[in-house]
């Protein structure tokens, strides 16, 4: 993935900031709560949502499952289409590709779609090192780019951003990057988005070269789609000459049909709309329409190796709404950056260690990322059990085992860090293994109550610092039956 | 144990280990409200606990001896009724997984097949009040405004819907009070509490915040562990607030009223 995360602290550390950064937490309430409540309403329109979600996770799962075949099939597709597929294993394999189509064209400079896929891998970094300017057109990824920021939410990346502060990185970094924000710009959503339009038409009108990812692929038509809802994304797949997409290999779809069901779901889960603005369908190219050449770029980057795992697999279903972003009690307190990835929240969760491994520490860190609450599993529109996942991953962090890594199995050790927890919870299986050993303990606690600290040392800080321990009772539940035959002879 | 002419039904009470060691008086209040209404209960003595804090922390081949003894002790059981959204959804919905699990990793079916039994059986409090008593008037009294927190195991693992509030609603002078963002997570989710202190925190304070913008006496929920952190974080705040187990409230009459 990206190597703008790289040395990112582990998430329990980069939390710890955004907690106490009030502005942000309230941003974030306000942002989070006010499209969780709209997605409940659009979701609840529908009668048969929960017909649709399973479907959406079957189409997935079976289109999972004979991958290869539909790759193959996509590939011939696109190919007769009039389009050119190529493969890339990971990040530094896909940006060489594109890089090189770049320059082919002799061009200096792309318009860039919204897309996830070409910010894991870098895309515009890599672009900049060989000489090429990327240029966001989404106006919330405009936001960050111009920021000199990171996107902290997959639909809306600059939700950690209020009014005020955007119209102050308009003035101020619009005029380097091209035409200059209007004088006297106000904080106004419409004065701003209106500064955002006439900045970008230049950057429209004058590009050769877009690049985009793709929401969809149909395997038996060829057929990509990009579902957006500001028409900057239909600007630039049909305005350049030539227009190259970076799309991951789970992004198929096996037939048109099975749009049906994701065209409900995903504006619903995402942006709470019925139907998004602009949906941008392409099938190669076509003369005197559109781009005349037309590249695909299939992008594993630890995808398969992710599918080679039987509970993590489902991750690769995801379609990138950010439902469970929206619902997440910790995202919405601790903000997208801690997650140190592009995909933050709850579905970052379970991806990034996926894709990435669990070597480093935020990502060994993530599958903790969760107080397994379950709201996420609930509002996904294709039922990613990320709670399960998360679990599943925690097991690989702290016990290790055998994993599938750039395509070998590999044997992780259990990660560092884990040895005290470890320790306590073998104690801890010794003492529930043996009641009398469970009645021991509680006996000792009870008798020694009046000596307990109000609050702990070390590590039970994380308990004591904000919340009273409670306090042990002079008897437990099991010597009270015992003493008094299951309650039957009065109580003491 | 119990003077009634009609055999009871006999089930065995899953206190938990948390239950048992730091809040015995839940226990004694499911004894008594389930005496109250007929049944004949059990503490099987040699019970400890589900195994929850291993595998939710990634210890799942710790927490596999633990449900086996879970089995060992509950198996000969008509129900097992637990005061605990969360184990209880550590037995319903992840002793299954437990056996796949070993399944899948070319153990074979027995350990699922031992497990079967216990978690069909097994329920949590008030669904076993609802649904297998069929009551929602259990005759208590209560005089107290409260509000109450649905937990999320409860809440989403379970589905344990509006019974809770069903059953509050029909205790005697119990006024209940809606919860502002109720199915939000308190912020305890086990160790998370202590992996993400400041996440955990802060969510816990808003919970409370909620709680305390209803005005009620009591908060109330199904489970002691989220309590246990409410409470802790109620008690920092200087919160005049109480945090109360539900079987604490149903077991509560006029007659006998619960502490």
């Amino acid at each position: 993935m990206s190597g703008t995360f790289v040395g990112m602290p582990a998430f329990p550390k980069a939390a710890h900031e955004a907690v106490g950064n009030t502005t942000l937490r309230a941003n974030l309430r306000h942002a989070t709560h006010t499209i969780r409540d709209k997605r409940a309403k659009a979701v609840a329109e529908l009668d048969d949502w929960a017909r649709l979600r399973e479907a959406g996770k079957q189409i997935k799962d079976h289109t999972l499952r004979h991958l290869d075949h539909y790759l193959v099939r996509l590939e011939e597709a696109v190919t007769t289409a009039g389009g050119t597929v190529h493969w890339a294993a990971d990040a530094d394999e896909a940006n060489r590709i594109v890089t090189g189509l770049v320059k082919e064209t002799g061009e200096s400079e792309v318009v860039k779609v919204k897309s996830m896929a070409t910010q894991e891998i870098g895309l515009n970094e890599a672009l900049e090192a060989a000489g090429i300017r990327a240029y966001e057109t989404d106006l919330a990824e405009l936001i960050v780019q111009l920021g000199k920021d990171r996107p902290s939410h997959i639909l809306v990346p600059a939700i950690h951003r209020n009014r005020g502060e955007i119209r102050d990185i308009f003035e101020r970094e619009m005029g380097p990057w091209g035409r200059p924000a209007p004088e006297h710009l106000t904080d106004a959503p419409a004065e701003l988005a209106e500064a955002a339009r006439l900045h970008l038409r230049e950057k429209f009108l004058r590009a050769k070269v877009g690049v985009s990812g793709a929401n969809f692929m149909v395997a038996e038509t060829g057929t990509l789609v990009v579902v957006e809802s500001e028409g900057n994304g239909r600007m630039c797949l049909t305005l350049p000459e030539t227009l190259i997409s970076v799309v991951g290999i789970e992004k198929i779809v096996p037939t048109w049909r099975d749009l049906e069901v994701f065209l409900q779901t995903l504006p619903r889960s995402s942006t709470a709309e019925r139907m998004n603005p602009y949906t941008s369908m392409w099938t190669g190219t076509t003369d005197g329409d559109g781009p005349d050449t037309f590249h695909l770029v299939l992008l594993d980057n630890g995808r398969t190796d992710t599918l080679a795992d039987d509970v993590g697999r489902q991750a690769l279903r995801c379609i990138r709404c950010s439902a469970c972003l929206n619902v997440c009690p910790v995202y919405e307190r601790a903000g997208g950056h801690a997650y140190g990835s592009v995909y933050p929240g709850p579905i970052g969760a379970i991806l990034s260690p996926q894709l990435r491994g669990t070597a480093s520490a935020i990502d060994a860190s993530l599958p903790y990322a969760s107080s397994l609450c379950g709201a996420c599993y609930e509002v996904c529109p294709v039922a990613i059990d990320i709670p399960e996942v998360l679990v599943h991953l925690r097991e690989r962090v702290v016990q290790g085992g055998e994993f599938t890594r750039h395509g070998a199995k590999v044997t992780l050790k259990p990660a560092r860090g884990h040895a005290a927890e470890r320790a306590a919870m073998r104690a801890a299986g010794m003492v529930f293994g043996r009641p009398g050993l469970l009645r021991a303990g509680q006996r000792l606690a009870a008798r020694t109550r009046r000596v307990h600290p109000r609050t702990l040392p070390g590590p039970g800080r994380a308990w004591s610092a904000t919340r009273d321990l409670p306090k042990v009772p002079g008897e437990s539940f099991r010597d009270w039956w015992q003493r008094t035959g299951g309650g039957q002879e009065g109580e003491a | 144990m119990t003077n009634k002419e009609e055999p009871a039904l006999r089930v065995a009470l899953f206190l938990t280990c948390v239950n048992d060691t730091l809040y015995p008086d839940t226990g004694r209040a499911v004894v008594k409200l389930l005496t109250r209404l007929g049944v004949d209960v059990d503490f099987p003595a040699a019970q400890t606990c589900c195994g929850q804090a291993h595998y939710n922390t990634g210890y799942r081949h710790q927490a596999e001896p633990l449900a086996r003894h879970f089995s060992d002790v509950f198996g000969e059981y008509e129900a097992i009724v637990t005061p605990s959204g969360s184990c209880g959804a550590m037995v319903r919905e992840l002793y299954p997984r437990i056996g796949e699990r070993a399944r899948a990793e070319g153990r074979g079916d027995g350990l699922a097949r031992t497990l079967a039994p216990v978690v069909q059986r097994t329920y949590e409090l008030t669904e076993f009040l609802v649904d297998v008593l069929g009551v929602t008037d259990v005759g208590a009294y209560y005089p107290h405004t409260v509000t109450y927190h649905p937990t999320c195991h409860g809440l989403r693992s379970l589905g344990l819907g509006d019974r809770p509030a069903r059953l509050l609603a029909a205790v005697r002078g119990l006024d209940l009070l809606e919860l502002p963002g109720a199915t939000e997570c308190c912020g305890f989710g086990g160790t998370f509490a202590v992996k993400n202190p400041d996440v955990s925190a802060a969510m816990g304070a808003d919970k409370v915040r909620n709680a305390e913008s209803t005005g009620a006496e009591v908060l109330c929920a199904a489970d002691n562990s989220c309590l246990m952190h409410l409470g802790g974080t109620m008690a920092r705040l200087r919160t005049a607030m109480r945090p109360v187990h539900i079987a604490e409230i149903l077991a509560s009459t006029e007659e006998e009223p619960w502490s």
